[in-house]
């Protein structure tokens, strides 16, 4: 999931940290390390399953970090920070309920049948489940907002490059996109899977110093918030949930039903379970144990982001002397706002080197990111469109050089989607917006298609499509007439945030009522066509034979457990 | 990491690439406490890069010898 960085102040900022020559020789032996990766793994990238699953071969540690690399982006990194100084700890909730119960989900009920059916990819998963008409419209959904994300996110980083360290954004666009590039078509999935799980570990080691030495200085947690509470008297930014009984009583201004309904089920679910970009990792594990138990050791990381991304947030609460403001507020007082609030962190506590260090994790984090959307997206095109509906029988080479150049097309369309942003800034809104109106019902249909054996082919399509229309028309809807919000997020006082999550749990429930209705009104498939695709008609292998620390079901146990007593120290 | 077909495990390349960073970050630290700069940071007294460096040096230091190719043959 990502949050936006509205870039106006930015632009007029002057730039906020200088490099030194040791920095600078940190960032360049990164970019060797990358490229090197990807000259070196090409030679074991020779056939499609190798450059689009990497050859299903990775173990579960690998394919976890990976899982978690791909969407731990740049401005994840950035963007919840400066979320956390706006909201405090309520941002967590993104990170805690928005994701660990959907990756044990994810990894224990649906990996299954990903992994069991075979298929390359979501739209391929629903292929088999519904038809052709369905993996169509996902399949181009996916693939077309695909790019432009990650066109968004390379605009994004190049102008957070250029405030932070005074770098040219073309220079950042085409040196960052190139490399991604170069090393995506050399190693295809292998390579970036390779460079992910290298990435998590720098973003990890560059970030976290921050934290530590913020505690430090501040004298732990309980010195922590007794300093936000002298700096913003009256306002609560350290509890989870006891600030969300009512939309006015929190920052966010959002009720708890939106953060467990919209955000903990249905957003939640249906980008961890769902999009292909983060699904994809897991695919690539070497067996069906690996698989389930990827997003079990992701969601154990996932849990601890917070501590390199939502503390340095409400560490800037108590620690920098000035007050961060809006955008609008930045610009017009010539002031920082929330969204500089990692690199003023980072300027505060980072000299030559370790500034380097930092540095090379918010690249590390873009790359993850845009590498993850590219390999996605030239697997769907490739697979999805390509060879469904263009070509259908050609070699196995063939398929892997048409692969290589939609990585190259994708990172065209991505430069060519930046530049476009750069001229009109406006697209960014919408793009976000459009990428949310395709999760929520595409969930619906997958977790049906899984668990419900009476769902056709045509209830699949029909509840797919009344689910994506019923968002963007509820979208249309609060655009045209803003009273409409009152009806659609059920409070004239929810923020935009609150919007998204109610939206996308009406289209879910939308696409799910579809699908039952039309489901019970055509013809459902025998038991025998559904077999390793649907719950009940699947034999899933046992694990009886395993002792019990090696089962996935007892490790997603751990982490819900440590989940809810985290919910409950924080509460 | 499990290699397969012969690869060199992911590992060693993180671990060659801390390695490098903590020479450079340890060295830039001792740089520092021997000619302190004009504005240093906030708790500059730690020497952060100092025993950051060399947390990536040991680190860097296990996975490449625990991963190393040449140690496999």
């Amino acid at each position: 999931m990502i949050v936006g960085l509205p870039p106006l102040a930015l632009l007029l900022q002057t730039r906020l940290l200088t490099l030194a020559p040791v920095d600078l020789a940190i960032i360049v032996l990164y970019f060797v390390a990358v490229l090197g990766i990807g000259l070196y793994l090409r030679r074991f990238t020779k056939t499609g399953e190798d450059f689009f699953l990497a050859g299903r071969e990775m173990t579960a540690w690998v394919a976890g970090l990976s899982f978690l690399a791909a969407n731990l982006g740049s401005l994840e990194l950035m963007g919840w920070a400066a979320a956390a100084y706006q909201y405090g700890i309520l941002a967590t909730h993104w990170y805690w309920i928005g994701a660990i119960p959907a990756m044990l989900f994810l990894g224990i009920v649906m990996m299954p049948f990903y992994y069991i059916s075979k298929t390359h990819s979501v739209p391929g998963y629903l292929k088999l489940r519904f038809g052709e008409p369905s993996r169509v419209l996902s399949a181009v959904t996916f693939g077309f907002m695909t790019v432009l994300m990650s066109g968004i996110n390379m605009y994004s980083m190049a102008l957070v490059m250029k405030v932070v360290l005074g770098w040219d954004i073309n220079v950042s666009i085409w040196i960052s996109s190139i490399t991604v590039a170069v090393y995506v078509v050399l190693g295809g999935l292998l390579s970036a899977i390779f460079n992910e799980v290298l990435q998590f570990v720098l973003i990890w080691l560059g970030a976290i110093l921050i934290s530590i030495l913020g505690l430090i200085e501040v004298g732990g947690w309980s010195g922590m918030v007794a300093r936000i509470k002298t700096n913003f008297p009256g306002a609560d930014y350290t509890h989870l949930w006891s600030t969300l009984g009512h939309f006015s009583d929190n920052p966010m201004g959002i009720h708890w039903t939106g953060i467990v309904l919209g955000l903990g089920w249905v957003i939640s679910f249906g980008y961890w379970t769902t999009d292909f970009l983060v699904v994809q990792r897991v695919l690539a594990a070497k067996d069906l144990r690996s698989a389930k138990m990827a997003p079990i050791i992701g969601a154990s990381f996932k849990m601890l982001v917070p501590f390199i991304v939502i503390l340095p947030g409400l560490l800037g609460l108590a620690l920098l002397p000035e007050h961060l403001v809006g955008e609008g507020q930045a610009v017009a007082s010539g002031g920082h706002s929330y969204n500089e609030v990692l690199p003023l962190m980072m300027a505060r506590y980072c000299g030559a080197g370790l500034l380097g260090l930092g540095i090379t994790a918010l690249i590390a984090g873009f790359m993850s990111g845009m590498a993850g959307n590219v390999s996605a997206f030239a697997t769907v095109w490739t697979y999805d469109i390509y060879r469904a509906l263009i070509r259908k029988q050609a070699t196995d080479a063939h398929y892997v050089s048409v692969g290589r150049w939609c990585t190259i097309v994708g990172v065209l369309v991505s430069i060519g989607t930046a530049y476009l942003v750069m001229q009109f800034l406006s697209i960014m809104d919408y793009v976000q917006a459009l990428f949310s109106f395709f999760i929520a019902p595409l969930f619906g249909t997958v977790v049906l298609g899984m668990l419900w054996k009476r769902a056709t082919s045509a209830g699949g399509f029909w509840g797919l499509l009344a689910g994506t229309v019923s968002s963007i028309g509820m979208w249309a809807w609060v655009k045209l007439d803003p009273s409409a919000l009152r009806i659609i997020a059920l409070s004239p006082d929810a923020k935009d945030m609150a919007e998204n999550m109610y939206r996308a749990l009406w289209s879910w429930i939308i696409c799910v009522t579809v699908t039952v209705a039309v489901s019970y009104a055509t013809k459902p498939k025998s038991d025998l066509e559904l077999a390793g695709l649907v719950y009940g008609a699947t034999e899933l292998p046992s694990e009886g034979d395993l002792p019990i620390y090696k089962r996935p079901i007892f490790w997603a146990g751990v982490i819900t457990v440590v989940f809810i007593i985290l919910n409950i120290i924080f509460w | 990491m499990h290699a397969p077909r012969n690869m060199v495990s992911i590992w060693f390349f993180i671990g060659v690439l801390l390695l490098s960073y903590g020479v450079l970050i340890t060295a830039s630290g001792l740089y520092e406490l021997a000619s302190p700069p004009a504005h240093p940071v906030v708790m500059a007294d730690l020497h952060t890069p100092i025993w950051w460096g060399l947390l990536l040096l040991a680190i860097g230091g296990f996975y490449s010898l625990r991963f190393s190719p040449y140690k496999r043959k």
